[in-house]
């Protein structure tokens, strides 16, 4: 629609105006009033609401935190203290666990195996989706939609599906047990996922900018690095996430496509068990260790995750 | 109906304001009053939202009060004052057919069946709506739906004020004259206060009765179109209103002449005096004079001085030609039929149409 | 957007094909390959053509799974989508607490998922779990491993933990995507809480929401770790699922065979829902870009 992307290039116009000068567009002037609003609004609203609304929310977020909190209690207690009575907090707090984790190879190189075909997926979906994902925005080719419609089916595809070819593929080709045999096996849903997002939030950037920088003289490399990418920033940041989250997540094809070499921390977690039983506060530290890049992560994509969570299509 | 009082309004975005700059809307004092078409008139970014939000109620001010009819309605939430408000970009319920849209705040206040069936008939008569009643709000060209958006505001019976704010953007322009009638049309029927906001002086001017010019927070002028063409009361109404806008010359007096710059102006006694006695005052002085009123004359005359041409741009049915007065730079409009200057020009700057602008105000009293 | 007719963009998806390629079509060639083949060892083998597939879908404990895993699905789909609706309703919208909030909703999904499995396995234990233990104190006799209800319960209240702020943070990002002159006219219109809801949120989450149910579908179909870890699929099968079937025929019983057959029904099953979800969203979004709301 003619109409959106005029308003979008005035936004974008309006932006940069705000930059040079304080001058505020209806919109702007709308959402200041708005904010401005709902703070009084708070102040104001009758508390019963407000009380009840606080009420439900926070019952979710202590059903949210509950196991987790669990796990991290656990994780500071002794197993001794652990299979004892119960306690609702470490009596005698130790960070022997963790000190444990830190110093044993086997556990931490579970992390650092984890860690590094989580990246290394990252950087290869990235770098294979962008321009994909720019050609499915921009341009009408001979079966995009085809193709666009298989993309997505491979994110449909489940894993136990691939694990016997997968193995042997990778064993054929001498990848198994190879941080790269995951992160390439994991571009099998990560990179239609990335596609996805980017295409979606490519195609809300007006046309009329690539028009305007070839016409100014910019080569296709040029304005997709230096102009085209700060505008989608926040698609990016957001792509990244999901890259991250469900690479790092994921059990099964990874542990299937390893053994000890570039063994993920879930293996090394479900094998835990030793002649005296579980060590449950080694396996809760493990557990504990394994949330914190998730949340590292989300905590510097917060502002774009709203946008990101609808793939870029609201 | 109501007349609607600001006093001493006064509003910052910021928690602590440090200074005049951290304010939207600077000691404003103004009276709508009942009945009437207005239209708030400025640049992006002068307050003139802020000041719409104030006035509905969505926005409360950090100073001063807003008084419907004389009685401060400063806590009433927007939905307590009776207000109207359309958007810049049309707010329509996709879900809903146009008939339900219209019907929309009717039954949220519990109106008869009956009532609303009515009403809504009769808006969507005046807005041409009718044959489009029973389609969904969603599949509406974008001025139909900001027709559904005004109608919505005047489905209620017992509205103060209808408040607009650059209704018109979002429309086609050759549909926007039709809209703007249909609104002069709906005033004149419901005989409603309405305040239009917009930064184009033409659409201000063909709808409303009285303008309220406003610049950097303040309300600069209040008058007539009229007014404000040949009186503007401040140097930004005279270079907003009128196309191009007026010529604008810093002047100071020295050694009883009045100069601009290095170059001397040739006035009559009146305003010479008027200037050399401001000048006194404030280093800020300026002369105006529209581009319709500066006399461009084919030969020298007692009063008049000499100016390079620098350029003619021919519009058809009246000419703009740039002109140079030693430093100074000028237009002066020329309609079709008067004698074209060639480089040379003699301009002369008639009395009656000699504006002076101390500290950006304007000052009558200079006779 | 108008897309401009230019064949020469396959050049730009090239290495994206490439790579998927490699990732799906020849494992997916090895799995229709074996899934029409008997195989004994790697020079005997004869082709059975549609053999296991027949033999597959009459497999009483594969119906037994599969049936296992719509119940599943649909159990969970009844829950987290009303629940994360509610939640996104519920959420900050602005400021600090905003970004607390949302950082501790979406941190169930952020964990592996064997450690999901984990954490729900030691939480619910009668010794060393706080819910077991307090289940158990209160005189409800909970035992995960001897009883099928237990063990399902768990498994989906394990699950709405785990994924319902998918569905919530999905709603949410709906929600933000509200210009505030649909609120503030919505305020002058004198409209109450129900009818903001119903005429202003509940359209605009639509959109979201079918994304989010083709979303938790997929994914629940496919589950895998949890279950395995919490339940190990017990007790006896009543916790087994689709994947979990496919895993222990594929890599406990070696024959590769009606493994590969199952595997492919698995998948035709998952593409065809999907199928039908991804009709609707691209119906949706020709609707809207047709006239459609203001963004």
């Amino acid at each position: 629609m003619s109409e959106s992307r005029h308003q979008q290039a005035a936004a974008t116009e309006a932006d940069q105006a705000q930059a040079d000068e304080p001058t505020m567009t209806p919109q702007q002037a709308h959402a200041l009033a708005a904010r401005e609003a709902a703070r009084r609004r708070r102040r104001a609203r009758p508390k019963g609401r407000r009380i009840r609304s606080g009420l439900l929310l926070g019952a979710y977020l202590v059903f949210v935190l509950l196991p987790i909190y669990w796990l991290v209690n656990m994780s500071l207690q002794t197993n001794a203290e652990i299979l004892g009575e119960l306690t609702l907090w470490p009596q005698a707090l130790t960070l022997d666990n963790y000190t444990k984790i830190f110093t044993d190879a086997n556990w931490y190189m579970g992390y650092v195996n984890s860690m590094t075909y989580v990246l290394m997926n990252m950087a290869i979906s990235m770098a294979v989706a962008l321009p994909a994902a720019y050609a499915f925005s921009r341009y009408s080719f001979i079966g995009d939609k085809h193709l666009f419609f298989w993309l997505l089916t491979n994110m449909m595809a489940p894993p136990a599906v691939f694990l016997l070819p997968y193995f042997q593929l990778y064993y054929t080709v001498g990848l198994f047990d190879t941080h790269i045999a995951v992160a390439l096996a994991h571009c099998l849903f990560n990179i239609p996922l990335a596609v996805w997002i980017l295409e979606g939030f490519m195609s809300s950037v007006p046309k009329e900018i690539d028009e305007t920088a070839f016409i100014d003289g910019y080569r296709f490399p040029r304005f997709f690095l230096t102009i085209f990418l700060p505008l989608i920033r926040s698609g990016i940041g957001v792509t990244l996430f999901f890259l991250f989250m469900f690479s790092w997540v994921e059990l099964l094809l990874a542990r299937t496509l390893t053994s000890t070499a570039a063994q993920p921390i879930a293996s090394v977690m479900t094998r835990t068990s030793t002649a005296s039983g579980i060590d449950w506060g080694t396996l809760a530290a493990a557990g504990v260790l394994t949330i914190v890049p998730g949340v590292v992560v989300v905590f510097f994509v917060r502002h774009h995750i709203a946008k990101g969570f609808a793939l870029g299509r609201t | 109906m109501a007349e609607i009082t600001l006093s001493g309004l006064a509003h910052s975005y910021q928690a602590s304001p440090a200074g005049a700059a951290d304010y939207a809307i600077r000691q404003l004092d103004h009276v709508w009053e009942q009945g009437g078409a207005y239209a708030l008139l400025g640049p992006s970014g002068c307050g003139k939202s802020t000041l719409l939000n104030i006035i509905s109620g969505l926005l409360a001010p950090s100073e001063g009060e807003v008084r419907f009819d004389g009685v401060a309605v400063n806590d009433l939430p927007p939905e307590a004052r009776n207000i109207a408000q359309v958007f810049q970009f049309p707010v329509v319920y996709d879900t809903m057919t146009v008939f339900d849209n219209l019907a929309f705040p009717l039954r949220n206040v519990k109106t008869p069946e009956a009532k609303v069936r009515e009403r809504v008939a009769e808006v969507a008569e005046i807005l041409e709506l009718t044959d489009r009643l029973e389609r969904k709000a969603r599949n509406l060209s974008a001025d139909d739906k900001q027709k559904v958006s005004m109608g919505r505001g005047l489905v209620r019976d017992n509205v103060s004020a209808i408040l607009f704010d650059e209704p018109l953007t979002v429309i086609d322009p050759q549909l926007k004259w039709k809209l703007r009638r249909k609104l002069k049309e709906i005033h004149r029927r419901f005989a409603v206060t309405m305040i239009y906001v917009t930064h184009d002086q033409l659409e201000a001017s063909t709808f409303a009765d009285k303008i309220a010019v406003m610049y950097d927070g303040q309300i600069v002028q209040f008058g007539t179109p009229r007014e404000l063409f040949e009186r503007p009361n401040h140097t930004f109404v005279g270079y907003f209103i009128g196309s191009p806008g007026m010529n604008f010359i810093e002047v100071h007096a020295r050694d009883g002449e009045v100069v601009s710059g290095a170059f001397p102006l040739v006035l009559d006694a009146a305003t010479a005096r008027g200037v050399a006695q401001v000048c006194q005052d404030s280093s800020n002085v300026k002369l105006g004079i529209r581009p319709e009123f500066v006399e461009v004359c084919t030969e020298a005359g007692a009063d008049s001085m000499t100016a390079q041409v620098l350029q003619v741009q021919d519009l058809g049915t009246y000419a703009i030609v740039h002109l140079g007065l030693g430093e100074i730079s000028l237009k002066a409009r020329i309609d079709e039929g008067k004698p074209m200057p060639g480089h040379e020009a003699h301009v002369r700057f008639p009395a009656q149409h000699l504006g002076l602008y101390v500290d950006e105000f304007r000052r009558e009293d200079r006779r | 957007m108008n897309k401009v007719r230019n064949n020469r963009a396959w050049w730009l998806v090239l290495p994206m094909l490439a790579l998927v390629a490699f990732s799906a079509i020849v494992p997916l060639m090895t799995v229709v390959n074996y899934s029409v083949q008997d195989v004994f060892d790697a020079n005997t083998r004869f082709f059975t053509g549609t053999e296991w597939f027949v033999k597959m879908l009459n497999d009483p404990a594969l119906q037994a799974a599969l049936a296992r895993q719509f119940a599943f699905s649909l159990t969970i789909l009844a829950i987290e989508v009303p629940l994360g609706v509610g939640i996104a309703l519920l959420m900050p919208k602005r400021g600090i607490r905003a970004s607390l909030v949302l950082i501790l909703v979406t941190l169930p999904l952020l964990i592996p998922w064997n450690v999901v499995g984990s954490i729900w396995q030691i939480f619910t234990r009668g010794d060393i779990g706080l819910m077991g233990w307090s289940l158990r104190e209160l005189g409800y006799p909970y035992n995960l491993t001897s009883s099928p209800v237990d063990a399902w319960v768990t498994i989906v209240i394990m699950d709405v933990w785990h994924w319902t702020p998918l569905v919530a943070l999905l709603c949410y990002s709906g929600l933000q995507a509200i210009p505030e002159a649909y609120y503030q006219a919505a305020r002058i219109d004198r409209a109450s809480r129900w009818a903001v809801f119903r005429y202003i949120q509940l359209p605009k989450l639509t959109n979201v929401l079918v994304i989010g149910v083709l979303l938790r579908f997929m994914h629940s179909f496919m589950i895998y770790a949890e279950p395995f870890v919490l339940t190990g699929g017990g007790p006896g099968s009543s916790t087994t699922f689709l994947s979990q079937s496919l895993a222990i025929m594929a890599t406990a019983q070696f024959d590769v065979g009606p493994s590969a057959a199952f595997s492919l029904i698995y998948f035709l099953i998952i593409l065809l829902v999907c199928w039908v979800f991804y009709t609707a969203i691209m119906q949706m979004q020709k609707d809207r870009q047709s006239g459609g709301p203001h963004e």
